[in-house]
């Protein structure tokens, strides 16, 4: 009689053939290491952030890490996502033992896979062009960070589950703009004109960007900003579990 | 597995599903099966057949546990499949009508993915031969042809060696040679014993696979049995035989002592004649063609298809 192989082996096995599948894909790679990359070398040539910090790399770098969860588990994820149910994929996973459960537990898994590259690659870049983050801090941000992705993967399964895929496409590269550039994400939303502060600050990005800079530049847990990041990660599962349209 | 039996795989009775709210409608539902009966037995092909949107993929993705239901009782396996774990998943295979299949991906790291959800898959590299699907085993899914698309999206189905398969339109944009292949493939998984359930619109095709038919108009089940036993069904003018032939257009079809018979112009210079045939009727009929000095263009006879019968109980122009 045929039975399903464990749990935990078909769920590691969807996240690495998801991760492997995004990294195979050339416009995820732009969106996930080339911009970020792009950003940090602006950052530390311009002089946009020098307000905020004594080291221009120091401040930028934990912006951009968060921007890294931003592309890989909202914007590559939604789209993903939103192809994958166009072209009947998900239902047609669902029938096998992985299940539905298991699709959205290996989409998480590939997102982490991604983003543990990321992250890597963009610390590398940036210790190398001088970034010293504050130590003590890093294990922390690494926690917030996963909780950042959780919740972008949540809100990018939002979108693709509700709407058509070249929406999904339109309406997550958008937000990913948006966010990069006015949404406290890598600026924080202090630097941004002071009637938008209060809205953005808000904002899963700004929520996302201020924790990061609070662990890496302050070795401080940010409670108010984890609390709103904890916040979009319950509404957006919620929503995601209630509206997501697996057909 | 045992011995092949024929004990019920799929049982389905009065299964009710309503889709909606629909856009346009008010938000009304509707009620797209609203009384489908179905029993499918192992080692044998069961075919669901009807016109488009007569309920035939909604009655499948009731059965696969891809749809909930709003009524009757569907019993997969002996569970209810809605929400069922990953132990009665893995008993299964299903062929999705739009393929399912991701573009991006490569037939065969597909199906090695795949497999590796099962405990105990079949052979990858056999079911790759077995289907042809060598030939394009490494070109993305997105540049296949329709018929290999197919072909990749059953052996997906059958890699983790299923009791029951589901194969919804399993035809659909085959050429003849992927047509060949899959066909005897479904025949030889038959005779292996697994429960084969599938939906065509095509007569051809479920004339040539189906042990079992029943055919589905607007959400029900309108007639159920073997081919021959639907056949033979006997009402109105059903019985029987039916011969057409085509000769010039406008000829007056009554001949002595083929009364008995159903004589028609069916289109201009189409002839058809049906009902109980003796060889003697065909003797008249072609003492009238000498008398009359016409020579047909072309004769036709044949017994009632699969065809007849779907057109008579749908009373819709299918294909």
């Amino acid at each position: 009689m045929s039975a399903p192989a464990p749990l935990s082996v078909r769920v590691l096995n969807q996240g690495r053939y998801e991760a492997e599948t995004m990294l195979r894909n050339g416009e995820q790679l732009i969106l996930a290491v080339v911009l970020p990359l792009l950003g940090l070398l602006a950052l530390s040539v311009t002089p946009v952030l020098d307000a905020y910090g004594e080291s221009r790399i120091d401040t930028a770098a934990p912006g951009i890490l968060a921007l890294c969860a931003l592309s890989t588990a909202f914007t590559g994820q939604g789209i993903a996502t939103g192809f994958d149910r166009r072209y009947g994929v998900l239902r047609f996973l669902s029938t096998t033992p992985l299940g539905r459960a298991g699709l959205i537990a290996g989409k998480v898994i590939a997102v982490l896979s991604v983003l543990a590259i990321q992250v890597v690659l963009v610390s590398s870049v940036a210790v190398f062009i001088g970034w010293r983050p504050s130590l003590p801090g890093v294990p922390l941000a690494l926690v917030l960070l996963v909780l950042g992705a959780v919740a972008f993967t949540a809100l990018g399964l939002l979108v693709a589950g509700t709407v058509r895929p070249e929406a999904t496409l339109a309406i997550t590269n958008l937000l990913w703009i948006l966010l990069a550039g006015v949404g406290g994400i890598i600026l924080p939303a202090a630097s941004l004109p002071s009637d938008m502060e209060p809205f953005v600050q808000f904002l899963p990005s700004a929520a996302l960007g201020d924790v990061m800079r609070s662990a890496l530049i302050d070795t401080q847990f940010n409670l108010s900003a984890t609390l709103i990041l904890l916040a979009w990660t319950i509404l957006g599962s919620l929503a995601a579990v209630r509206w997501f349209k697996w057909s | 597995m045992g011995v092949p039996n024929d004990e019920p795989c799929l049982t389905i009775t009065g299964l009710v599903r309503d889709l909606g709210p629909v856009p346009g409608l008010d938000g009304k539902m509707i009620r797209v099966l609203a009384g489908v009966d179905l029993t499918a037995r192992r080692g044998q092909v069961t075919a669901l057949l009807g016109a488009n949107g007569a309920g035939k993929t909604t009655t499948l993705e009731c059965a696969q546990g891809l749809q909930p239901i709003d009524g009757g009782d569907v019993r997969l396996l002996g569970e209810a499949p809605y929400g069922a774990g990953a132990e009665l998943r893995a008993r299964v295979g299903v062929m999705l009508q739009d393929g399912g299949l991701p573009p991006a991906a490569r037939p065969v790291a597909l199906l090695r993915h795949i497999a590796s959800m099962y405990r105990e898959p079949r052979d990858v590299d056999e079911l790759v031969h077995r289907l042809g699907i060598n030939s394009f085993a490494r070109t993305g899914i997105r540049r296949l042809s329709g018929g290999q698309r197919q072909r990749v999206a059953l052996a997906a189905a059958l890699v983790g060696n299923p009791e029951v398969l589901f194969l919804d339109e399993p035809s659909a944009g085959l050429d003849p040679q992927s047509r060949q292949i899959v066909f005897e493939l479904i025949q030889e998984l038959r005779d292996e014993g697994l429960g084969i359930i599938l939906t065509t619109h095509l007569l051809d095709d479920a004339q040539r696979l189906a042990d079992y038919v029943y055919i589905i108009d607007d959400g029900r089940t309108v007639a159920r049995g073997t081919v021959p036993e639907l056949t033979a069904r006997t009402e109105a003018h059903a019985a029987g035989r039916e011969l057409s032939f085509e000769a010039p257009p406008g000829l007056n079809p009554s001949v002595a002592g083929l009364e008995h018979l159903s004589f028609t112009e069916d289109s201009p210079g189409r002839y058809v004649l049906s009902g109980e045939f003796t060889p003697a009727d065909l003797a008249r009929l072609a003492g009238w063609w000498n008398e009359a000095g016409i020579l047909p263009d072309s004769i036709h006879m044949a017994s009632r298809t699969l065809e007849d019968v779907f057109l008579e109980l749908s009373g819709k122009e299918n294909r």
